[in-house]
């Protein structure tokens, strides 16, 4: 039990897939202009890394070692395209928004990254949980710098205003205000980690 | 149970069940899902076209592209039979987020009549003040906003077309008939040659 | 004219990395030498231009028969297989190319301006200055350009790397956040570029 519990928070706290690992930082850069935005691809990626996490425990048998990259890539691939015909038929207005970076969840190492050393290894259960744990950890660090552009950049939060427009700081919206607030972000959970 | 030889045998034979398990769920996956995807573009398209008419029935949706500041923008305009301006809807753009991207909102801000377009009535001729026009542009971002009135001149003018194809039959026999003339000046002056 | 467009587009305007965010990885991975950001520039350079031809006339195959919903699965394979395939040919015909370019081939499979790039073009959707349209020779000239534009930015990022691994920085900033926050400034300066086209 202590083991899921750690392996649960292991993706969470301290192999965070942003501030830890460092990883999938083309769409926690491009899709985090607003804190719903953010959240939407990070379950997005969080679903993806669950269903191909249970998959690959599954399979991981009958797949021989040697090509067992390509298999791993297309299970992740059949659940992204899963997850871009789901989006398009429920959820269309994410999707547009989201646009590209949904296919590209295929080519985010933390998909790939978390078969190959976690589900290739271990059973079902504690694949599902790591899968759980890295997209909630995942979600949680592109929610938070979500919101911290999303505010600093237009004065709302989840949409809701906090203060005027008028004060907000526009650069945080475009592209380089989502590289400085990754790196004061970073260096902040940096800070937190070492105390 | 133990874990397959890496095999040529095996190799291929567990990629492609692998490949064709997924190809066929996908494909059911579509097949479930398709009816539903082409039905919410048909509603989002049905949507814009209600809201830029405003509920009144008379009035035509036209839809237009030209070149904003970013990219490709894509917009829907209703007008009115006597042209005024309905209202209109950004369907598609790429304008820089807080900037170029108002112009979803600006120019039908109610609160602001200086900006607003909805209720004017087009003739083809809106410009922004930097222009000697009378519509306030964004601010900073001057590009989008006259990017955005020329697509509601190109609107006005596909309007206008629509209605004389409708309407307009005895301007079509004139225009046919000035093109006639020019040919047979074109002709007089070969000879002449 | 218009073919000097896409390219003064893709590498300073909509420069794939500091405003498309796409090939981040690579991005912050290979930069710390000015030597190393070159050869991933090339490698990619060439996977991309090869990827995005092949990917391209291969989503007209799929449209034909009705499969447009395979498109990121198959566009997946076929750049790895690609990309292996470039490595056992490099070897055997070019070793000296295979040593520069060699490491950083599979590297390539996960980076996403690749499968990236050959999405946008095959759907139509990648960023043409006005007055071109999407077809297999715009896309290709896009592809090279946007790849060009991914070296220029990587060296010039190493470059800066380079200077900044002689200073002191503050203990929070360290490593990667010190990185994103060059990065920032750079993108800053290629925003300079905007209208431009």
């Amino acid at each position: 039990m202590s083991n899921a519990k750690q392996t649960f928070l292991n993706g969470i706290i301290k192999e965070n897939p942003t501030f830890g690992l460092v990883l999938g930082m083309c769409p926690t850069l491009a899709t985090t202009t607003s804190a719903i935005n953010g959240m939407s691809m990070g379950l997005a990626t969080m679903f993806v890394l669950v269903c191909s996490n249970v998959v690959i425990s599954l399979l991981k048998n009958l797949i021989p070692d040697k090509v067992r990259i390509p298999a791993f890539i297309v299970v992740i691939a059949t659940f992204v395209t899963l997850v871009q015909l789901l989006m398009q038929a429920y959820v269309p207005a994410i999707y547009a928004t989201l646009g590209l970076f949904i296919p590209l969840i295929v080519v985010n190492c933390i998909v790939l990254g978390r078969a190959e050393a976690f589900a290739a290894k271990n059973n079902v259960g504690l694949s599902a949980i790591d899968g759980i744990g890295m997209g909630l950890g995942f979600t949680l660090s592109l929610t938070v710098i979500g919101a911290v552009r999303e505010l600093l950049g237009t004065g709302c939060i989840f949409g809701g205003r906090l203060f005027s427009d008028d004060y907000g700081m526009l650069i945080f919206v475009l592209a380089p205000g989502a590289f400085i607030a990754l790196a004061f972000v970073m260096a902040l959970v940096q800070k937190l980690q070492k105390k | 149970m133990a874990k397959l030889e890496s095999s040529l045998k095996n190799m291929l034979l567990s990629l492609t069940c692998i490949t064709l398990i997924a190809a066929g769920a996908l494909a059911g996956i579509y097949t479930l899902t398709i009816d539903r995807i082409n039905a919410q573009k048909a509603a989002a398209e049905q949507e814009a076209r209600l809201s830029v008419l405003a509920g009144c029935e008379e009035g035509t949706p036209v839809m237009v592209e030209t070149d904003g500041f970013g990219g490709k923008m894509k917009v829907m305009f209703g007008f009115a039979p006597d042209g005024t301006v309905l209202g209109y809807k950004v369907l598609e753009h790429s304008e820089t987020p807080g900037l170029g991207d108002k112009s979803v909102w600006w120019f039908q801000d109610e609160a602001k009549p200086a900006q607003n377009i909805v209720g004017r009535v087009a003739n083809g001729t809106f410009s922004v003040s930097k222009d000697g026009g009378d519509v306030d542009a964004i601010t900073a971002a001057t590009i989008s906003s006259r990017a955005f009135l020329k697509a509601a001149n190109e609107a006005y003018f596909t309007f206008r077309g629509e209605e004389d194809a409708h309407t307009g039959a005895s301007q079509m026999v004139k225009e046919e008939e000035e093109i006639e003339e020019t040919i047979i000046i074109d002709e007089k002056e070969a000879q002449d040659e | 004219m218009v073919y000097f467009l896409i390219f003064i587009s893709a590498i300073f305007v909509n420069n794939i990395v500091l405003s498309q965010f796409l090939g981040i990885c690579p991005f912050l991975g290979v930069s710390k030498k000015i030597d190393t950001a070159l050869g991933m520039g090339a490698a990619v350079t060439f996977v991309l231009v090869l990827a995005t031809i092949i990917t391209y006339l291969l989503q007209m195959l799929l449209n034909n028969f009705g499969l447009g919903f395979l498109q990121t699965i198959v566009f997946i394979l076929v750049i790895a297989a690609l990309v292996q395939m470039i490595e056992i040919i490099l070897k055997k015909i070019s070793p000296s190319l295979y040593q520069a370019l060699g490491v950083f081939l599979p590297l390539i499979t996960t980076n996403c301006c690749i499968l990236g790039v050959a999405i946008l073009v095959a759907d139509g959707t990648n960023k043409l200055p006005v007055g071109a349209d999407h077809n297999l020779l715009t896309g290709t000239i896009f592809a090279f350009a946007t790849a060009i534009g991914f070296a220029l930015a990587l060296v010039i990022f190493a470059g800066m790397r380079e200077q900044l691994a002689m200073n002191k920085v503050p203990k929070a900033m360290q490593g990667t956040p010190i990185a994103l926050l060059t990065a920032g400034l750079l993108a800053m300066a290629f925003m300079g570029f905007s209208g431009v086209v």
